[in-house]
């Protein structure tokens, strides 16, 4: 039997505001415990919610990234259960008519040879508050309530059923974790629960249209610990159809421990969150002025950046990609072009995929992280195409300056004597030389030999210690034997 | 001195004839002798009053007066007021102490006027007959063997009683003026928004607004000046220029079409208050009024509307009352749900479970379209009801209850006669039409009766004018209950 996974996600982005959605206390993280809890945050009696409108702002950028509608008139809804950390007894939400509908996100699955493209449509984006948190470890045998966090805004995008395996759905984690903070609405801190993910797993026989009952697995807050989760669920939900079993409609919890998802509560547990929309907040009209002006503050996005390198700077579709698949990447590409000129724009892209890729992988760092800046490898760049230098001993300035033992490339140049012998008289100079040390090879050169030809340009390397103009040395070698 | 206007009070306070101190011990000391018999208040703290009222006196010797500095003023306590036990009547809150001021409270402050206490409602403003407060029912000061009215029964009983010389008040369907016409006073709830609701604790958002209960339409006036105006901190507070209410007072009353609803004034009126209504209609008549029948043909379905919507908002907004960070806690429990159950199930009173209970179950899964939506179907229906009403006219009115003010009992186990008792004052809440009640006579029992005014939108001015201009004709609301003369 032939499965097909199906897996939507739902995304829970925290927005980069700095007072809360519905109070003016700071979002900022780490405070001590209900420091950060206003008199609204704590739901004194008498107090109401106000709208921030920065946090509808992050809202209308998602919805223009991602091509979706933004509703001229959205509602605010409550969302009605007890909960120790819901200090109204309600979550306001927007249910039925969310500020954003539709869109889509490309994403790029894959390596090498197995890579593809593909568009996840997404269903809607809306805006929340995010509720306190239940302390239930050391807190002198009692759970402990923070609600530094409860009015935190946050947006939940939420995608269509469109997604066939994990490796998909990290993929579009992935791009939509990019997004979000290419676009400056989250900081996309996983640890801190700044991006967090629910996804909707079932399975149904190959060709069917019907989907299958689905579980949710909730609070995905890692790449990785995604990909175990909906391998895990997937196996168990097919080794349970194929054992003639049924799956129940259940939330799921995976523990990185086992590697394996619990249910948390069926569906007949489910509860009737009995919304309606709060009386206490007027519907948000988000008009075309204020959409225009938003767009206006916008960064370019991914997509049109891509098509820019490729039609400026001649990258191919795959470079193109690869450098705008976060902002900080797409920067330091940008920022080392600036560096480079942009004549150099294609050498800056392979020093950029080859040796720094490499290097950043190795040490597991991140580009922010890089102790080399883009101007430091536009200049190096620019030393290789004005033959300062050549390819191969740009590697040993890569590794210097890496290392910072320099400031730029013509320092270490400089400190190391790696500038490339171009003189043509030097190096005829020194042609001579390995002529007449070599008289075999040049035997063997004449005589028809033509790898004798380059046993003489690897002396001459190794005489100037790779720093002759290769390309001058085979002009000059090939002059002379003739 | 105790039945003066705010206007008279205010001159006798600038004048120095009077300082707000003596004036404060004055009404204090008859809200010690009356109170244990009304039980109009919750909370009396004769040290915070005189402090502010010294206060008040430093500022009116300094010049440095506020337009009503150094009047008494009992507030509902419904209002949050930073320092004062704010019970909203119920257990729940019994024990808590605001840690900040209501809009309302802090304008009042701001207009100079000095907190006397807080008085007595029904259980988190649910109930017509104050008989719900976890603090005991009020007594009407006209007849202690009756209601005063409700929720702000207390605010009424106080200012009738001459306890206070006014009290805010707030009116969900009816709270403010239903008690102001049991107990013969002036009361006025505002346009929906026109008040801030921030601080005011939440019955039903949507419906809610506070508002005055005073002797007369020219003292609301002055009250409302103070207390409306935009709030930044109450989404739906409308952003409009402040108003003087005072400002069209004595405009005369020729060619003024009052529009008479012909659903007010059939069945279900009580004889004493039809002639009571009736009077004030020819009174207004000899005025140069003229009297034009309208129809409000959906008005009947305004308390089966009111009891869906009012009870759905507060299920949700009495949700935060869960006994885990302020508020009654059980003393035992087992787990987090038990918890919850016995904090709820001790801290509420029977009325309010009822319509937490209502609430919940229009709201759930399955009959949120059958009630709700068609509750605010036909909320849309009765708003369409007046705005064509008030194409023939320039105000509407009829009573403001179906009778005076019922025995203490008398329909404290029927919850529906109960209700209906707001027959007349809950479509102007469903609308967010302003509403008053002024005093019009007496019927049985002698006993007061109110006669409603409603205006346009934004129509308190005009609204006032034309109850000032009555009370200058009439004398009924400088009348007194008399064991307290």
């Amino acid at each position: 039997m032939q499965w097909e996974v199906v897996i939507g996600l739902e995304t829970h982005a925290q927005l980069q505001t700095k007072s809360k959605i519905f109070s003016g206390a700071s979002t900022a993280f780490g405070a001590e415990p209900n420091a950060q809890a206003s008199a609204v945050d704590i739901a004194l009696p008498g107090v109401l919610p106000v709208l921030n409108r920065a946090a509808v702002e992050c809202a209308i950028r998602l919805g223009l990234a991602v091509g979706g509608r933004v509703a001229p008139r959205s509602i605010f809804a409550r969302k009605n259960y007890f909960y120790p950390d819901l200090p109204k007894g309600y979550q306001i939400s927007q249910y039925e008519t969310p500020v954003v509908a539709g869109g889509s996100l490309s994403i790029i699955v894959g390596q090498g040879q197995e890579r593809y493209e593909k568009t996840v449509q997404l269903t809607r984006a809306h805006l929340e508050e995010d509720a306190g948190k239940s302390l239930h470890e050391d807190f002198h045998g009692k759970s402990g309530i923070d609600l530094n966090r409860a009015g935190t805004p946050l947006l939940e995008i939420v995608t269509e059923p469109d997604m066939r395996s994990a490796v998909e759905a990290v993929a579009y984690a992935k791009a939509l974790h990019a997004l979000v903070q290419w676009i400056g609405i989250c900081d996309g801190n996983m640890q801190e629960g700044s991006f967090r993910c629910d996804a909707n797993v079932s399975v149904r026989h190959k060709g069917s249209e019907k989907l299958g009952t689905r579980r949710e697995i909730k609070n995905l807050n890692s790449f990785r610990f995604m990909q175990q989760a909906i391998d895990y669920e997937v196996k168990w939900q097919i080794a349970t159809l194929e054992d003639g079993g049924r799956i129940e409609q259940a939330t799921v919890l995976f523990d990185p421990d086992t590697g394996e998802t619990r249910s948390m509560r069926s569906k007949e547990d489910a509860q009737d969150y009995r919304y309606f929309p709060d009386p206490d907040l007027l519907p948000l009209e988000i008009g075309q002025d204020w959409i225009a002006k938003v767009k206006a503050d916008m960064p370019e996005l991914p997509a049109e950046m891509k098509l820019r390198f490729e039609t400026a700077f001649g990258l191919s579709a795959y470079d193109a990609a690869a450098l705008t698949a976060t902002l900080a990447t797409a920067r330091y590409y940008e920022n080392s072009v600036a560096a480079a000129g942009e004549e150099n724009a294609k050498l800056c892209a392979n020093w950029m995929m080859g040796e720094l890729a490499a290097r950043l992988n190795r040490e597991d760092r991140d580009i922010r992280d890089a102790p080399l800046s883009p101007a430091q490898l536009g200049h190096l760049v620019l030393r290789i195409a004005d033959n300062t230098i050549s390819s191969k001993i740009a590697k040993e300035v890569f590794d210097a300056l890496w290392n910072g033992e320099a400031k730029d490339a013509d320092a270490v140049i400089a400190a190391k004597g790696l500038k490339q012998i171009s003189d043509s008289g030097a190096l005829e100079a020194l042609i001579d030389e390995v002529l007449a040390a070599n008289p075999k090879s040049v035997e063997e050169f004449r005589a028809g030999k033509e790898k004798a030809f380059n046993a003489l340009v690897g002396q001459l390397m190794k005489a100037t210690q790779g720093r002759a103009n290769p390309q001058q040395v085979n002009e000059l070698l090939r002059k002379k034997l003739l | 001195m105790i039945n003066g206007s705010l206007k008279t009070l205010s001159e006798a306070l600038a004048k120095k004839k009077i300082s707000s101190a003596e004036l404060s011990t004055l009404f204090l000391d008859r809200m010690a002798r009356a109170n244990p018999a009304l039980n109009a208040f919750i909370s009396i703290d004769r040290e915070k009053t005189l402090a502010q009222a010294r206060q008040a006196d430093l500022r009116i010797a300094a010049g440095q007066a506020a337009p009503l500095e150094g009047i008494p003023l009992a507030h509902k306590d419904i209002f949050c007021t930073e320092g004062w036990l704010t019970t909203c009547g119920s257990r729940m809150l019994a024990n808590f102490v605001s840690p900040y001021d209501a809009h309302v409270v802090s304008r009042m402050k701001a207009a100079g006027l000095v907190t006397l206490g807080k008085t007595n409602m029904d259980e988190f403003a649910m109930g017509s007959s104050n008989e719900t407060s976890f603090f005991g029912p009020v007594k009407n000061p006209w007849d202690t063997s009756r209601v005063p009215g409700g929720s702000s029964g207390g605010a009424a009983a106080a200012v009738a009683a001459r306890l206070a010389p006014a009290a805010t008040g707030t009116d969900t369907g009816g709270s403010i003026r239903q008690p102001a016409a049991l107990c013969g006073l002036t009361g006025l709830k505002p346009t929906y928004g026109v008040v801030s609701r921030y601080g005011m604790i939440a019955f039903a958002s949507s419906l809610d607004q506070g508002g005055p209960m005073a002797k007369s339409a020219e003292d609301c006036a002055l009250l409302l000046s103070a207390m409306s105006g935009f709030d930044a901190r109450d989404s739906t507070s409308l952003d409009r220029p402040p108003e003087d209410y005072c400002r069209e007072l004595e405009k005369p009353l020729a060619g003024l079409k009052i529009g008479l609803p012909k659903e007010f004034f059939g069945e279900g009126m009580a004889a004493d208050v039809r002639s009571a209504v009736e009077e004030a209609l020819a009174e207004y008549r000899r005025a140069g009024a003229v009297t034009v029948e309208v129809s409000l043909p959906n008005s009947g379905l305004s308390v089966p509307a009111y009891y869906v919507i009012a009870p759905a908002e507060a299920s949700s907004n009495l949700s935060r009352f869960d006994g885990v960070r302020y508020g009654y806690r059980a003393p035992e429990y087992t787990d987090l749900a038990d918890m919850y159950c016995k904090s709820r199930g001790q801290g509420f009173g029977a009325e309010v479970k009822r319509r937490i209970l209502i609430g919940a179950y229009v709201l759930s899964h399955g009959y949120y379209d059958a009630y709700y939506l068609q509750a605010q179907k036909i909320r849309r229906l009765i708003a369409n009801d007046f705005a064509l009403a008030f194409r023939h006219c320039d105000i509407i009115m009829g009573p403001t209850t179906p009778s005076v003010a019922f025995a203490v009992g008398a329909k404290s186990n029927n919850p529906v006669e109960m209700y209906l008792s707001d027959i007349y004052t809950i479509a102007v809440n469903l609308a967010g039409l302003p509403g008053m009640s002024i005093p019009c006579g007496f019927g049985e029992g002698k006993m007061p009766v109110g006669l409603q005014l409603i205006g346009n939108y934004f129509e308190e001015a005009r609204m006032l004018n034309v109850a000032h201009r009555y009370q200058l004709a009439t004398d009924w609301h400088m009348r007194m209950p008399e064991e307290t003369i």
